[in-house]
């Protein structure tokens, strides 16, 4: 599904954000990567969620090279991946409900299939009552629940979420953590950068660690 | 996406640029009552001038010149001289005057009856009215006077040509000006209406961000700004015709009373259908063209940032 085969990608002005990385996610797999900051998490799930190219190597998904993808594919392809992010990246202006069918509305999803779709979406999440809601009115595990179910919305087959619980208190962050568990269990292939060892503990799943922009250990290496 | 699905976006994008317009009343409002302002200038200049043209007269009476035939030269030869002429290159009509008609106008107009008792003969000729052709410039008339006036029957020819020059040179004058004052206020415009759209896209660049985050095309993040430059547009120019409309129906009045106490039955005239549908073209395409610009340039520049 995913694999990256000595993949270096350096930044203008900077060093190695992540020198000759390896790594294969199979379709369902559920991975984490862990390690301190600055240790290349966020720049490798960039590289799968195409917000970044690499330097060198190729990043595969589906056994297509998506670094070489065209530019007026990128929008396509960002389409076919869910992300979520710490910050959420909600609109503050628009309701729950408007936030999560933006990627329908994107991708020219019929009204009635839009209103099906998002409420599925926060039904799973847990929020279908509070579709009318602004994000500023939300709790901050609740404004992440609404970045989930934007990110599931258009039915990705790949998941990939950026410190999805770097802002919660450690209730919240379980509860989210368990929220991409069952999301993983109906065969959503993710990637969750995390530091939080003890999470991962609870949940399960591969570990990846990086270290200055290498894999230093994998918990599925050899499976 | 089918194309009925397709259009509804497109209208509902459009609906919602004038949505959004509504949420920001004020600002929308000053910045289409400048937008109408510009457009109208340059539209009242062109109304202006075309008053200004109906005033002076007919320009083709101005065009027109005389031809004086010699004294005794027999009517049918007149006749046939004006049916030459008019056949020619260059000459749109001739009209013959013959020496008795003149005559007689000239006691009517200057209220000389009994005029032609008092004399033994009628002294004026025949006199035949050339009116040039319209592809025929100052000079080309005057060629075709002084082509005219070597005929063995002609007498003179009576051309204003310092009239006809100066009023080319005033119409050139006025011509330029207004299309001067058009591309600099219709300029304006466009940077008034890129300058909006800018501040616009900067407001917005955290939903313009999450948007490609999310997989939208720059198609899809220019459209809503394309049409607020197309509202824009429509809604200025509608302004400029409001505001043209209003100042010729005031103005119409003490010109009138004006052209009253000279004796003149000149009247004000209007806005016409032709100028009014340039109006709204050009607020429409001054306000595309304003946002096309403005998107172009300041969309690619916001990329998304994790």
């Amino acid at each position: 599904m995913i694999r990256l085969e000595r993949v270096t990608k350096r930044f203008p002005g900077g060093g190695d954000a992540l020198r000759e990385v390896s790594l294969t996610a199979a379709a369902g797999e559920l991975v984490f990567l862990t390690g301190h900051s600055g240790a290349g998490k966020s720049t490798l799930l960039k590289l799968i969620g195409l917000l970044e190219r690499p330097t060198r190597g190729q990043v595969l998904v589906d056994g297509r090279n998506i670094g070489r993808l065209p530019d007026r594919q990128v929008p396509g392809y960002r389409r076919q991946v869910g992300m979520v992010f710490q910050d959420h990246k909600l609109l503050a202006d628009r309701t729950v409900f408007d936030n999560v069918s933006l990627p329908l509305v994107i991708a020219g999803t019929s009204e009635r299939e839009t209103g099906k779709r998002v409420r599925a979406a926060l039904d799973q999440v847990g929020l279908l009552a509070r579709e009318r809601a602004l994000p500023p009115t939300l709790s901050a595990g609740e404004q992440q629940r609404v970045g989930i179910a934007r990110a599931i919305v258009n039915r990705p087959r790949v998941l990939i979420a950026d410190e999805p619980t770097g802002n919660l208190d450690p209730a919240l962050s379980l509860e989210i953590m368990l929220l991409f568990r069952r999301l993983n269990e109906v065969g959503v292939t993710m990637l969750i950068a995390t530091h939080d060892l003890q999470l991962i503990g609870a949940i399960g799943g591969r570990q990846v660690a990086l270290a200055g922009g290498r894999v230093v250990a994998d918990s599925g290496a050899g499976a | 996406m089918n194309p009925l699905r397709w259009g509804r976006r497109h209208l509902q994008t459009c609906i919602g640029a004038l949505g959004a317009l509504s949420r920001q009343p004020l600002a929308s409002l000053l910045t289409i009552a400048v937008i109408g302002v510009a457009l109208a200038l340059p539209a009242a200049l062109q109304v202006l001038v075309q008053n200004g043209r109906a005033a002076a007269g007919n320009l083709d009476d101005i065009r027109d010149f005389s031809v004086y035939l010699k004294p005794g030269t027999a009517l049918g030869i007149a006749q046939a001289l004006g049916r030459e002429l008019e056949a020619g290159d260059g000459v749109a009509a001739v009209t013959l005057i013959p020496a008795d008609q003149a005559l007689e106008e000239l006691q009517q107009d200057a209220g000389l009856a009994g005029l032609a008792l008092a004399l033994e003969q009628n002294p004026l000729p025949h006199t035949l009215v050339v009116r040039p052709g319209d592809a025929l410039n100052e000079a080309g008339i005057a060629a075709l006077a002084a082509d005219i006036g070597r005929r063995p029957t002609v007498d003179q020819v009576k051309l204003d040509g310092e009239w006809l020059s100066r009023l080319a040179a005033l119409i050139e004058v006025m011509r330029r000006a207004v299309l001067l004052a058009t591309l600099l206020l219709v300029g304006g415009v466009v940077i008034i209406i890129g300058n909006t759209i800018r501040l616009d896209i900067q407001n917005r660049q955290q939903e313009i961000e999450v948007m490609k985050l999310l997989g939208a095309t720059d198609g899809f993040v220019r459209r809503p700004f394309l049409y607020l430059g197309f509202w824009y547009g429509l809604l200025g120019g509608l302004v400029a015709l409001l505001l043209l409309l209003a100042s010729l129906w005031s103005l119409s009045g003490p010109l009138n009373r004006l052209a009253g106490l000279y004796g003149s039955d000149l009247r004000l005239a209007g806005l016409s259908l032709r100028t009014a549908g340039t109006l709204l073209l050009g607020g429409l395409v001054a306000g595309c063209g304003g946002a096309f610009l403005a998107v172009g340039r300041h969309l690619k520049a916001i990329q998304p940032r994790v």
